[in-house]
C-alpha cells in the first residue's frame, strides 16, 4: 500500500501535504486536481507534513486534494532513440504532445515503443558481467549504441541467455541473466536511473589527457578545453554567450551533443531545431541532428522542473558514456537553475545565504560538475561527458554567488566581456583574464605536441604574452598619449591587436570563418607569430597605424576565404609584399 | 461583478496588510478571483484554513468584518472580434464609455506554447528608424524592450513603431502610464485612423499600483486570441514593465517574502519571462511580437529590473540623447536584436551584417578618439576622420526622427564610409567594396 496524502497549503508551486505513511526525500507524488494528475518531488519532511515542488501550475489547486505518492525518485528512461530527441526537462516527448500549448498534467513517453532496432549480441552465455557490461549493439543513426547490464545491478551476473541478431522493438528481452542468488533476470533495451545520483559503473575516471576541438580559435588555440573536462562561459546578456554555445555544439567534436535549455528563451531552442537538421557534422558528414538530444525547460515553463532538467541532461550524457562514446553536455544557463533553487528556498522560509540564494548552492554547483569527466570502462574503452555551462551573472558582476561557486568547480573560464562585446570584437571571450587550466597539464601539453607540433604550448604563450603587453602598452599610450611614449609602445600595442583581430576574433555567422580547424588555426598562428618577431622601423605612430590595419585587414580576408585555396595564397603573398 | 450561485461568502479576516488580507475559508482554489468589500482579489498563499488574499486596488477602507465572496475562478478576459478599437482597464471592463465585449470567456495567463510548435521567426518588421533596421533589425516573433531614462520619449517611438510596422493587430498594455501619456497614445491611434485594430488595456498613475499586476495578463490573452485563433500577426506594446516590477515587489514584500538583489522577489526572472515568453511565432501564421519599454534609472543596466530583463528578452533597444548631434539616438553599443542575423542579408541586401559592422566598429573609433580629446591629447588624423564620421552617422542614421527604407540606410553608410574613410579601413569583405564602395 502505498502513502498517499491531503493538501494543507499552497504558495505558487510550493505544496503542503498532510501524510499517513512513510515519505523518502527526493520521491515523486502526483496531485490529482479536477482530473489532472500533477507530478511533484518531496523537497522537505516536518513531522507528517511533505513539502513538496510541483513540476506544473498549481493554478486551481485546492486544501484537501489527493495526493499519492509513487515511491521512487525522478528517473530517466534510457534506451536506443533519445539521440534527435526533444524533451522537457522531465523528459516528457515534446514533439507527440497534441495542440499548440503545453498541456498541464500531460505526460508522453520518451523512447518510440514501436520502433524497431537491428541488435546484434556481444556477449556470450556464460560471460560474467557487471552493470554496464556490453550485452549487444543496435545502430542509432550511425553511433553503435550498447545495450547495458542496467546501472542498478549490484554484484555479478551470468549471461544465461542473448537474443540472436535480429530487429527488436526496446521492450523486448534481449538477455535473461542469472543474479547472484541464482534468480533470472530479463534485460531489455531501456532501463531506468534517478537523475541526481551519478552512474559510477566504471573502472576508474582518470585524468582528461585529450583536447575537445571546438573550431573556436579563443578555445583550441589560447584556453583549450579537455574531452571529459569541465568549463564555464558567464558573461553579461549581450556578450554573445549563446552564440558562442551554439558555435561549440555545431563544431564540437563529440558523438553525442546534449543541450539542456534552461531557463532560457524558447526562440533558441527554435533555433537548434530548425537549423540543426539542415547542418553537417564536420566531423562525420552526417547531419547534426542525428547527434543531438535537446532537454529543453524554457524560462517560462514551471520553474521546479529547470531544476530537473540540467540532471536528465546530465543522466543521458552517462549514459552514452559508458557506451565509450564522447559527449558533450552543454547548459544555458545555470543560473536559471540556481534562481529556482533559490525560488523554492524562498518559499520555504529557509535563512537565506548571499543574494538570498541558498547555502549550500556552491555544494550542489560542485557536485553537479564533477559528474563530468573521462573514464575507463570495464572492457578497458573510454568515454567521456565534457560539460560546459553558461553563468548569467546579475548585472554583469562576476562576483556573485552562482560564478563564484561555479569558478570553484569548472577548470575553464571563459570570461564574456561588455566591453569586447560593445567593439564587437567576437567572440567577446576576454583573453587576458580566461584560462584553462589544462593547459598545464603534462598530458595535454604532450597531447597537443603531438597532434599539432613540438612547440605549440610555447607558441600559444608566447601569443599571450604579446597580448598581455599590449594592454599594458594601451593603458600607457592611454594615459601619457600617443606622442608621450616611445614608438616601440605603438609596436607592442598593434601587434597584439594583430593577434586581437585576426586571431581571437572569429566571425560565427561566416561560412568559413566559424569553423577554424586546428590545422588552419596552427597555420594562421604561426604566421602571425613571424610577423610579431619582425622588427620594424615606423617614422611615426600614424605610419604605424596604418602599417598593422593593412596587415589585419589582408589576414581577415583571409579567414574569410577557404584554406590554401589560390585566392587564400594570394592574400598571403600581399601580406609577404607588404612585409618585405 | 457577475455573482454566481454557490459562491461562498465570509465575513471575518484575520489580518490586513496595504495589498493582503488573510482569514479563514475553505476550499479555496490556488490563484482563484475572490471579491473583498467589493474590490477583486486573487488567492496567493493557502496553509490549512487560512487563505492570503492579493487585493488589487488596495486594501484602503476595507474593515475586518469586510464581506469576501469567492467566484471559483481565476481571472477571465472575454474575446472575440469586439475587442477591436477599445479602451479597457485592468479587469478587461471598458473605459471608453462603449458596451461591454460580448464573446467566449478566456482565463488569463494561461500555459505555454509548446517549444517544439513554435517556428523560427523570419519576418522582417521594418520601422523606417536606421538605429533599429540597420543595426538592430526587429522580426515578427520577437520580444524586445525600449531600455530609456524616464525623460526619453520612448512612448513616442513606440507609438511610432507600432503605426508603422506592417502588423494586423496592435494591443496596448499600459502601465501606470500618466493620464497625458495615455491620451498622447489615444489621439494618435485615432489621428493615424488605425483605431479599428488597436486594442488597449490601461492602468493609468491614477489607479492603485497592485491592479497593474493583470495588465500584461489582459493585453497577451487579447493578443494569443487574434493570433491563435485568427492567425494574425500581433504587435504587443507594454509600457513601463519596471512599474510592473514594482508593483510585483509591492506583493511579495507584504507577503514576507525575502527579496533578493535591488528588493525585487527572487522569482522576478520567472515573473517577467512568464509574460516574455509569449512572445510567438506560430505554425499557423500568426505571430506575437512584444515591444516593451523599461525605465531605467541614470542608464543603469545593471539593476535587477533592466538586467533580468536583458537575460529574457531578445534584445534590447537603448534610447539616449547624443550631445553631437544634438538627438536622441538608438545606441549602437548597448543596443541588440538577437534576432537580427534571421533576416541581414536574407531579408535586406546582402551586405548588410557587413555595413552595420563596420558602421558600429568606426563609431567605437570616434568614442576611443574622444576619450583622447577629452585627455588633452593630440588628436591624429584618423582620430579626427573617426570624429566626423560619428556625428554625421549620429544625425543620418541613429537619430530616431529617421525614416528612410533599409536600402537607402545602406547606401547611406557607404556613403559616410566613403567620404572618411579608405576601404581596408572599414576592413569590410572585398567583394562588397567592390561592388558598392562610393568614392567621395
Amino acid at each position: 500500500m502505498s502513502t498517499t496524502g491531503k493538501v494543507t497549503g499552497i504558495v505558487s508551486n510550493l505544496v503542503t501535504v498532510a501524510v499517513d505513511g512513510p515519505v523518502a526525500e527526493n520521491e515523486l507524488c502526483y496531485i490529482t486536481v479536477g482530473g489532472q494528475r500533477l507530478l511533484a518531488e518531496v523537497i522537505k519532511v516536518t513531522g507528517d507534513k511533505a513539502s513538496v515542488q510541483v513540476f506544473e501550475s498549481t493554478r486551481g489547486l485546492k486544501n484537501g486534494d489527493a495526493v499519492e505518492f509513487i515511491g521512487k525518485m525522478l528517473e530517466v528512461t534510457l534506451g536506443p532513440g533519445l539521440l534527435s530527441g526533444i524533451y522537457d526537462g522531465l523528459q516528457n516527448n515534446l514533439t507527440t504532445m497534441t495542440g499548440v500549448f503545453l498541456k498541464r498534467g500531460e505526460y508522453t513517453d520518451p523512447l518510440d515503443r514501436e520502433a524497431k532496432w537491428e541488435f546484434t549480441p556481444i556477449a556470450q552465455p556464460g560471460d560474467k558481467v557487471v552493470a554496464a557490461d556490453w550485452l549487444g549493439e543496435v545502430k542509432e543513426g550511425w553511433l553503435p549504441h550498447k545495450i547495458m547490464v542496467p546501472f542498478s545491478f549490484r554484484g555479478e551476473y551470468t549471461v544465461k541467455s542473448v537474443a540472436p541478431a535480429g530487429s527488436y522493438t526496446v521492450d523486448e528481452t534481449m538477455a535473461v541473466l542469472t543474479a547472484p542468488d541464482g534468480e533470472d533476470v530479463p534485460v531489455t533495451m531501456t532501463q531506468k536511473w534517478p537523475v541526481k545520483v551519478a552512474v559510477r559503473c566504471y573502472k576508474e575516471k582518470p585524468r582528461p589527457s585529450r583536447v575537445m576541438e571546438t573550431g573556436v580559435r579563443v578555445i583550441d588555440t589560447f584556453n583549450p578545453i579537455a574531452e571529459g573536462g569541465t568549463g564555464f562561459i558567464p558573461g553579461p546578456f549581450g556578450c554573445g554567450k549563446t552564440v558562442l554555445q551554439h558555435a561549440i555544439a555545431k563544431q564540437g567534436d563529440a558523438d553525442v551533443i546534449v543541450m539542456a535549455a534552461c531557463g532560457e528563451r524558447a526562440n533558441e531552442v527554435v533555433e537548434i531545431f530548425t537549423e540543426f537538421p539542415q547542418l553537417v557534422d564536420p566531423h562525420t558528414g552526417r547531419k547534426l541532428m542525428e547527434r543531438t538530444t535537446i532537454i529543453c525547460n524554457t524560462s517560462n515553463m514551471p520553474v521546479a522542473a529547470r531544476e530537473a532538467s540540467v540532471y536528465t541532461a546530465m543522466t543521458i550524457c552517462e549514459y552514452y558514456r559508458a557506451m565509450g562514446l564522447k559527449c558533450l553536455l552543454l547548459a544555458d544557463s545555470t543560473s536559471r537553475w540556481a534562481q529556482a533553487l533559490r525560488e523554492m528556498s524562498n518559499r520555504m522560509e529557509e535563512l537565506p545565504g548571499q543574494d538570498a540564494f541558498p547555502v549550500d548552492l556552491s555544494a550542489i554547483i560542485s557536485n553537479f560538475y564533477a559528474r563530468a569527466g573521462m573514464v575507463v570502462l570495464n572492457n578497458g574503452q573510454t568515454g567521456a561527458v565534457t560539460f560546459i555551462g553558461t553563468v548569467s551573472p546579475a548585472g554583469g558582476n562576476l562576483k556573485e554567488p552562482v560564478t563564484e561557486s561555479t569558478k570553484k568547480a569548472a577548470r575553464c573560464f571563459y570570461a564574456l566581456e561588455q566591453n569586447r562585446a560593445d567593439q564587437k570584437r567576437y567572440p567577446a571571450v576576454n583573453p587576458i583574464e580566461s584560462y584553462s587550466k589544462y593547459l598545464e597539464y603534462p598530458e595535454i601539453q604532450e597531447f597537443l605536441q603531438e597532434k599539432i607540433e613540438r612547440g605549440w604550448v610555447d607558441k600559444v604563450l608566447k601569443a599571450k604574452n604579446i597580448v598581455r603587453r599590449g594592454r599594458e602598452m594601451a593603458d600607457q599610450i592611454n594615459i601619457l598619449g600617443d606622442d608621450g611614449v616611445p614608438m616601440s609602445y605603438h609596436e607592442s600595442f598593434w601587434k597584439s591587436e594583430l593577434i586581437d583581430y585576426a586571431f581571437l576574433q572569429q566571425d560565427a555567422f561566416d561560412a568559413i570563418d566559424a569553423l577554424c580547424p586546428l590545422e588552419r588555426q596552427r597555420f594562421m598562428l604561426e604566421l602571425i607569430l613571424e610577423i610579431c618577431d619582425h622588427s620594424f622601423e615606423f617614422e611615426d605612430f600614424e605610419k604605424c597605424r596604418s602599417f598593422f590595419k593593412d596587415l589585419i585587414n589582408t589576414l581577415r580576408q583571409m579567414n574569410y576565404t577557404e584554406f590554401q585555396s589560390p585566392k587564400f595564397h594570394e592574400y598571403e603573398q600581399q601580406l609577404r609584399n607588404h612585409l618585405a | 461583478m457577475a455573482t454566481k450561485a454557490f459562491q461562498r461568502t465570509y465575513t471575518q479576516l484575520q489580518a490586513i496588510t496595504k495589498a493582503t488580507v488573510t482569514l479563514n475559508a475553505k476550499g479555496v482554489a490556488n490563484d482563484e478571483l475572490a471579491t473583498v468589500n467589493g474590490k477583486l482579489a486573487q488567492v496567493v498563499k493557502t496553509k490549512g484554513d487560512s487563505v492570503t488574499l492579493q487585493v488589487f486596488s488596495g486594501t484602503e477602507g476595507v474593515p475586518t468584518n469586510a464581506e469576501v465572496s469567492f467566484h471559483g475562478a481565476p481571472p477571465t478576459l472575454r474575446v472575440s472580434d469586439q475587442l477591436s478599437g477599445r479602451f479597457f482597464n485592468a479587469y478587461g471592463r471598458p473605459i471608453d464609455g462603449g458596451p461591454e465585449v460580448e464573446g467566449e470567456e478566456r482565463e488569463v495567463g494561461g500555459p505555454s506554447v509548446n517549444p517544439y510548435k513554435r517556428r523560427q521567426p523570419s519576418e522582417l518588421i521594418p520601422t523606417g528608424i536606421a538605429g533599429i533596421d540597420l543595426n538592430n533589425t526587429l522580426v515578427s516573433g520577437q520580444k524586445i524592450p525600449f531600455f530609456a531614462d524616464p525623460d526619453q520619449p520612448y512612448n513616442q517611438v513606440m507609438a511610432d513603431v507600432a503605426l508603422r510596422a506592417d502588423v494586423d493587430k496592435i494591443i496596448l498594455g499600459g502601465m501606470g502610464l500618466s493620464n497625458d501619456d495615455y491620451l498622447y497614445f489615444r489621439h494618435k491611434f485615432e489621428s493615424a485612423g488605425a483605431l479599428d485594430k488597436i486594442v488597449s488595456f490601461v492602468n493609468t498613475t491614477e489607479e492603485p499600483p497592485v491592479e497593474r499586476l493583470l495588465i500584461p495578463d489582459m493585453a497577451l490573452a487579447a493578443a494569443e486570441y487574434f493570433a491563435v485563433d485568427k492567425n494574425e500577426k500581433v504587435l504587443v506594446l507594454l509600457t513601463d514593465m519596471t512599474l510592473y516590477a514594482d508593483a510585483l515587489s509591492i506583493v511579495s514584500n507584504r507577503m514576507d517574502q525575502i527579496p533578493s538583489k535591488d528588493s525585487m522577489p527572487g522569482s522576478l526572472y520567472s515573473d517577467l519571462a512568464k509574460i516574455y515568453e509569449k512572445a510567438v511565432q506560430l505554425p499557423d501564421g500568426g505571430s506575437i511580437t512584444i515591444i516593451a519599454v523599461t525605465t531605467l534609472n541614470d542608464g543603469d543596466i545593471t539593476h535587477a529590473i533592466p538586467d533580468n530583463t536583458g537575460y529574457i528578452t531578445e534584445g534590447q533597444l537603448f534610447l539616449r540623447a547624443d550631445p553631437d548631434s544634438g538627438k536622441v539616438i538608438v545606441d549602437p553599443f548597448r543596443s541588440l536584436s538577437r534576432l537580427k542575423q534571421l533576416v541581414q542579408g536574407k531579408k535586406t541586401r546582402e551586405d548588410h551584417a557587413q555595413v552595420m559592422n563596420a558602421g558600429v566598429r568606426l563609431y567605437a573609433d570616434a568614442q576611443n578618439a574622444k576619450t583622447k580629446l577629452e585627455n588633452g591629447f593630440d588628436l591624429s588624423d584618423y582620430d579626427l576622420r573617426c570624429l566626423d564620421y560619428a556625428k554625421e552617422y549620429a544625425t543620418r542614421l541613429l537619430s530616431i526622427d529617421v525614416n528612410i527604407t533599409i536600402e537607402q540606410m545602406l547606401d547611406t553608410a557607404w556613403e559616410i564610409f566613403g567620404k572618411y574613410f579608405s576601404p581596408a579601413e572599414t576592413g569590410i569583405k572585398q567583394v562588397f567594396v567592390d561592388k558598392y564602395w562610393k568614392k567621395a
